[in-house]
C-alpha cells in the first residue's frame, strides 16, 4: 500500500481507491440506534447487515445490534416482501423492541421492493411500530443514510399538533455519543428545553452494568419524535447532514429551522450558543463566558506551535468543515481538505472557509478518496493528518503523525466518549493536535536542541 | 421473553431446551431466518476473505461502495512481499451503473489499474447487486486477460447466492483457474503445498519454519503470503496439508482430482494437534532423516510447551470457556486446546459448522455443554449466563457482547492480536487468555 501508490497522478474515472466513505445502511443503523427501544432492520442479504454492525461495533466498541431480512436467490427473484413480513414478527416476537427502522440495501433497491407498501399490509402488534428509509448506497454514502433515516423517522412520527410543545429541537448531525452530550450540555445551560434527535448517548456509551441490555436506557423516545412536529424550532447542527431532514419536518409539520455548522472551534460554537441565546431569550451564562475565555486563553499559549503548520484533513463533510474550521483559527493552514461523500456544497463551503482566511494554496474536493489524498500528500507534503484510522497508512508511508478525528475510528479507544464540539471540544483537540506536533518536535529534535520548556 | 425462535430451536443443542435432545443432528448449513441477529457474513465476504491474503493481486469490487469499504484490510494476514491487497478498489457503482449496467465501468477500471502500475493478476468480485443487473464479468475478465496479458478472474459472489461457505468454494474455483494451466503431469513431484493458513499474525511463517528446520520444503502456500509467483507452482508438490478445511478442503479435493496431489488435514492449534501434524507429515514426504529430525524437534518442543503450561495451569483450572468462532474444525481444536489448559468447555457455536464437525464436537465435550450453530446474541447471552462462562472465544462482533456480560474475550478470528498457530501460539493464546480472564479490571464490575 505504502509504495503501491504512486507519485504520478493519473485520471481516474472508474477505479475508487481506498475509499473515504462508507455506504448509507451504516448510517441508518447508527440513527436508527439513536432511538430508544429501537431495533434497526437492513432489507437485503445478510452479509451487509453483517458487515454495518461490525462497523460499528469497530468505531464504537459496543455491541451494535440490528436485523436482517436474509435474501436467499428466491428474494430476488420474487421481491422481499414476505422475508420482511416474516422478519419483523419475528422481531418483535423475540426482541420486543417498541419500534423497528427498516433500511434498505442496494440489493432491496435494485430488485424494486416497496417498503412503504409492505409496511401497510403487514400485522404490526398493538402499540408497536415500524417505519423505513430507502437507503442505497449507488445513491449516496452513510452520511446520506443518516440522514435518510432521520427523514423516515420524521415522516412515519413527526406530528403537528395545534399548540406548540414550547421546545426546541436539536439535530446533532453524523458525530459520537460524546458530542451529542456536550451539545445538551451547552443547550441545558442556555436553559433550553430541548429534544435531540437521534440521541446515541446512554446507547453507544452505555455504562457496564455487568449484564447485557439490548436497549439501554439511551435514545430519542418514539414520545419525543413525534413531539418534534410541534417544537417551536429546529437546529440542524452539521447542516450538510441535517439540513435534509430539517427540510422534511418543514414541509411535514412547518416547523422553522436554522441550518448550522456543526459548533466545532470557536466561531461555530458561537454561533450555536448565539443562535440558542437569541431564539431562547436567555443570557450567555457565566460558565460558558468562562470556558470560552479558557478556550481563547490556550489558543493564545499555544499559537506559536501552530503558526503555519500545515495539515490534511478528511472524513465526513461536517466534521470535515468543522476540524478546518478550527484549523484556520489556530493559524494552521490546511493544505488539502477532502470528503469521499459526493457533495458539492462541502467544496463550496470549504473554500469560503479558506478564503476567509486567506489561506491560498489549498484544496478542497467532495467524492475524494484517500489514494487521491496520498498521492497529493506525496507530491508536496504536510505536517500533520487530521482525519479517521484509515489515514494511518499515509502516515505510516509518509512518517506524518496523525490525529484521529471523526468516524470511523477503529484502532483506538476513548474517542466515541469525549466531544469535539463546543469549547472544551476544542480544547481536547487543540491538546490532541498540539501533543501531536511537539511529540514528533520532540522526537526529531537532535540532542542538544531537545527542550524541557516549550 | 423467550429468547430462542420456535425455528432456531433445532439449530441448537441443550438439554433443558429439548431441542434436538432426541439425540438427533443440529439443523445446520441453511441460511439464517429472516429477523434474526445473525452473526454470518455473506457469500462475497466468504470468496474475499481467503483470497485477500495474494498479496500481489489486485482485488476488486465491482459493486457499490459498502462491500468494498467493510472488506478494505479487514484480514490481519501479513505480507513478506506485496503490500498491494491491503488496497481498497472497487468500482463504486451509482445509480446509472445500476441502472444502464457496469460493465463498461469495469473494464474502464481494469484499464485504469493496468495503466497505472504492473499487474499480473486481478480478482473480481460481483457482489449483490451485480448478480441482479446481471453485468457480464466473464466477458469483461476475459477480453481484459486477452488483451493485457495478464490473469483477471471473476469471482462471482453476490451475497444472497448462499452462506459464506459458498464463497469459500468460489474462492477454491477461482485460485484452481488461476493454477491449472500451470499443471504439467511429467512434472516430478516434490514438496508440500499448506492450505488453509492465511498467515494471520505470521503464523503461517510459524508453520513454514518447521518445516524448514525438519527439512521439508514447502511449495506454496494457500493463501496466507502468497503471490502470483509462489501460486502457480502449486501443482507441483507432492501432498496438500489442509490446516482450515472449512475453506479450503474443497480446493484440496479439486487438486486431488485434477493433479492428482493427495491431500491431508492438519491442524496447527494445541500442543496435540501441532505435534501430531507435524510427525504425520514428515511420515508423509519426509526420508528417514526428516522422520527422525521430526520426531526430536517435537519432543523438543511438546517438553517446553508441557513446562510452560505447568506455570499457567494453576491460574487457569476450572475456568469455563465458551467458544464462538467461523467454522467447525476450529471450535473442535479450541476445545482440545482448553482441555490442555485444563479449562472446560461449556457453550460452542460456529457460524458454518458441518454435520460431521458437530459430531465430532459431541464427542469431546460433556454432557451438559451447549451447541449451537448460527446463534445470535440473545441465544449466546443466555447460555452464557446459565453455563457461567468466565470467557468467551469468538471475533469482532462478539466483544463488545462478552464484556458488557463481563466475560472475559480472546479474539480468535481476523483481529487476533498474536500468533495463535503452533507451540509459539500455544504460549501466545495461553497468555492471552491468562491475560484477559486474570486482568484487574474485573475486580471494578463486580463491585459494582
Ligand atoms: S451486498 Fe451482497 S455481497 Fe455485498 S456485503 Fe451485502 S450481502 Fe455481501
Ligand atoms: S450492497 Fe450496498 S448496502 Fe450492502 S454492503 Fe454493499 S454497499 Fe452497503
Amino acid at each position: 500500500m505504502l509504495d503501491a501508490t504512486p507519485k504520478k497522478i493519473t485520471e481516474r474515472r472508474a477505479l475508487r481507491v481506498n475509499p473515504c466513505k462508507t455506504c448509507e445502511p451504516v448510517g441508518a443503523m447508527y440513527a436508527a440506534l439513536g432511538v430508544h427501544r429501537c431495533m434497526p432492520h437492513s432489507h437485503g442479504s445478510q452479509g451487509c447487515c453483517s458487515y454495518h454492525r461490525t462497523f460499528l461495533a469497530r468505531h464504537f466498541k459496543e455491541p451494535a445490534i440490528a436485523t436482517t431480512s436474509s435474501f436467499t436467490e428466491g428474494a430476488c427473484v420474487f421481491g422481499g416482501g414476505s422475508n420482511l413480513k416474516k422478519a419483523v414478527k419475528n422481531v418483535f416476537d423475540i426482541y420486543d423492541p417498541d419500534v423497528i427502522a427498516v433500511h434498505t440495501t442496494c440489493l432491496s433497491e435494485t430488485i424494486g421492493d416497496d417498503i412503504n407498501t409492505y409496511i401497510q399490509q403487514m400485522e404490526i402488534p398493538e402499540g408497536k411500530i415500524v417505519v423505513h428509509a430507502n437507503t442505497p448506497s449507488y445513491a449516496g454514502s452513510h452520511i446520506v443514510g443518516f440522514g435518510n433515516m432521520m427523514s423516515g423517522f420524521i415522516q412515519y412520527l413527526a406530528e403537528k399538533k395545534a399548540v406548540s410543545n414550547g421546545k426546541i429541537g436539536i439535530f446533532p448531525g453524523f458525530v459520537n455519543p460524546g458530542d451529542m452530550r456536550e451539545m445538551k450540555r451547552l443547550a441545558g445551560l442556555m436553559h433550553g428545553d430541548y429534544i435531540m434527535f437521534p440521541d446515541t448517548s446512554g446507547v453507544m456509551d452505555a455504562p457496564n452494568k455487568g449484564h447485557y441490555e439490548m436497549y439501554p436506557k439511551g435514545g430519542t423516545t418514539i414520545e419525543e419524535i413525534r413531539a418534534l412536529g410541534s417544537v417551536e424550532k429546529i437546529f440542524a447542527l452539521g447542516e450538510l447532514t441535517t439540513k435534509a431532514p430539517a427540510i422534511k419536518l418543514k414541509e411535514k409539520c412547518d416547523v422553522d429551522f436554522a441550518a448550522l455548522p456543526l459548533p466545532m472551534g470557536v466561531e461555530a460554537t458561537d454561533q450555536y450558543i448565539m443562535e440558542l441565546s437569541h431564539f431562547l431569550h436567555t443570557e450567555v451564562p457565566e460558565s460558558i463566558e468562562e470556558e470560552r475565555g479558557q478556550l481563547v486563553d490556550i489558543m493564545l499559549d499555544a499559537h506559536a506551535n501552530f503558526y503555519q503548520k500545515t495539515a490534511a484533513i478528511y472524513g465526513d463533510p461536517d466534521t470535515v468543515l468543522g476540524l478546518t474550521a478550527f484549523a484556520l483559527e489556530l493559524g494552521m493552514v490546511p493544505k488539502y481538505v477532502l470528503t469521499g461523500t459526493k457533495n458539492r456544497e462541502f467544496t463550496k463551503k470549504a473554500e469560503a472557509l479558506l478564503a476567509k482566511f486567506g489561506a491560498n494554496d489549498c484544496k478542497a474536493v467532495d467524492n475524494g478518496d484517500l489514494f487521491e489524498l496520498h498521492q497529493w500528500i506525496k507530491n508536496d507534503p504536510v505536517d500533520i493528518l487530521v482525519g479517521t484510522t484509515h489515514g494511518k497508512y499515509i502516515a505510516k508511508a509518509e512518517d506524518i503523525p496523525l490525529v484521529r478525528a471523526g468516524f470511523p475510528i477503529l484502532d483506538r479507544y476513548v474517542h466515541s466518549y469525549m466531544p469535539i464540539v463546543g469549547y472544551r471540544g476544542a480544547m481536547r483537540l487543540l491538546e490532541l493536535i498540539g501533543n501531536a506536533l511537539m511529540d514528533r518536535q520532540d522526537r526529531d529534535a537532535a540532542d542538544e536542541d531537545l527542550e524541557l520548556v516549550m | 421473553m423467550d429468547t430462542v425462535l420456535e425455528e432456531r430451536k433445532a439449530s441448537i443443542f441443550a438439554q433443558e431446551l429439548g431441542c434436538g435432545g432426541d439425540g438427533s443432528s443440529i439443523g445446520c448449513e441453511r441460511a439464517s431466518v429472516s429477523g434474526a441477529v445473525s452473526q454470518r457474513a455473506c457469500v462475497y465476504c466468504g470468496a474475499r476473505v481467503v483470497l485477500n491474503p495474494i498479496t500481489d493481486a489486485f482485488h476488486i469490487v465491482h459493486g457499490p461502495i459498502g462491500c468494498a469499504s467493510y472488506t478494505w484490510d479487514i484480514r490481519g494476514s501479513l505480507s513478506s512481499g506485496s503490500d498491494l491487497y491491503r488496497n481498497s478498489f472497487s468500482t463504486d457503482l451509482r445509480e446509472k451503473d445500476v441502472i444502464f449496467g457496469g460493465a463498461e465501468k469495469l473494464q474502464r477500471a481494469i484499464e485504469e489499474i493496468v495503466q497505472e502500475k504492473k499487474a499480473k493478476l486481478i480478482f473480481v468480485y460481483a457482489t449483490c447487486i451485480v448478480g441482479v443487473i446481471g453485468d457480464d464479468i466473464e466477458a469483461v475478465c476475459r477480453q481484459a486477460e486477452e488483451k493485457f496479458g495478464i490473469r483477471v478472474i471473476p469471482v462471482k459472489a453476490p451475497g444472497f447466492s448462499g452462506t459464506k461457505s459458498q464463497g469459500y468454494k468460489l474462492a477454491c474455483d477461482a485460485m484452481m483457474r488461476l493454477i491449472r494451466p500451470h499443471y504439467d503431469e511429467k512434472l516430478k513431484k516434490c514438496g508440500v503445498n499448506i492450505l488453509g493458513d492465511f498467515n494471520l499474525a505470521g503464523e503461517m511463517w510459524i508453520i513454514k519454519n518447521y518445516f524448514h528446520r525438519i527439512g521439508i520444503p514447502i511449495v506454496s502456500t494457500f493463501t496466507g503470503d502468497a503471490s502470483y509467483e509462489t501460486l502457480i507452482k502449486a501443482p507441483r508438490a507432492a501432498i496438500n496439508i489442509v490446516q482450515c478445511a472449512g475453506s479450503s478442503a474443497y480446493l484440496a479435493k479439486r487438486m486431488e482430482e485434477e493433479f492428482n496431489i493427495p491431500f491431508f488435514k492438519v491442524s496447527f492449534f494445541g500442543v496435540e494437534d501441532t505435534t501430531n501434524s507435524i510427525l504425520r507429515v514428515a511420515d508423509a514426504v519426509g526420508d528417514a532423516a526428516a522422520v527422525k529430525k521430526a520426531a526430536c524437534f517435537t519432543t523438543e518442543e511438546r517438553r517446553k510447551a508441557e513446562s510452560f503450561l505447568e506455570i499457567y495451569r494453576p491460574h487457569l483450572t476450572g475456568r469455563r470457556a465458551a467458544i464462538y468462532v467461523g467454522g467447525g474444525f476450529k471450535a473442535i481444536s479450541l476445545i482440545r486446546q482448553f482441555a490442555e489448559m485444563g479449562i472446560k468447555t461449556v457453550v460452542v457455536g460456529t457460524q458454518t459448522g458441518k454435520q460431521e464437525d458437530y459430531t465430532v464436537i459431541r464427542s469431546l465435550v460433556d454432557a451438559d455443554t451447549v451447541i449451537l450453530d448460527d446463534a445470535n446474541p440473545a441465544e449466546l447471552e443466555r447460555f452464557m449466563r446459565e453455563t457461567k462462562a468466565d470467557i468467551l472465544v469468538g471475533g469482532v462482533k462478539e466483544r463488545p457482547l462478552a464484556y458488557k456480560l463481563g466475560i472475559a474475550f480472546c479474539d480468535h478470528n481476523h483481529e487476533r492480536k498474536h500468533a495463535l498457530g503452533g507451540y509459539e501460539g500455544v504460549v501466545n493464546f495461553t497468555r492471552e487468555i491468562n491475560l484477559s480472564i486474570n486482568s484487574p479490571v474485573w475486580k471494578y464490575l463486580k463491585e459494582a
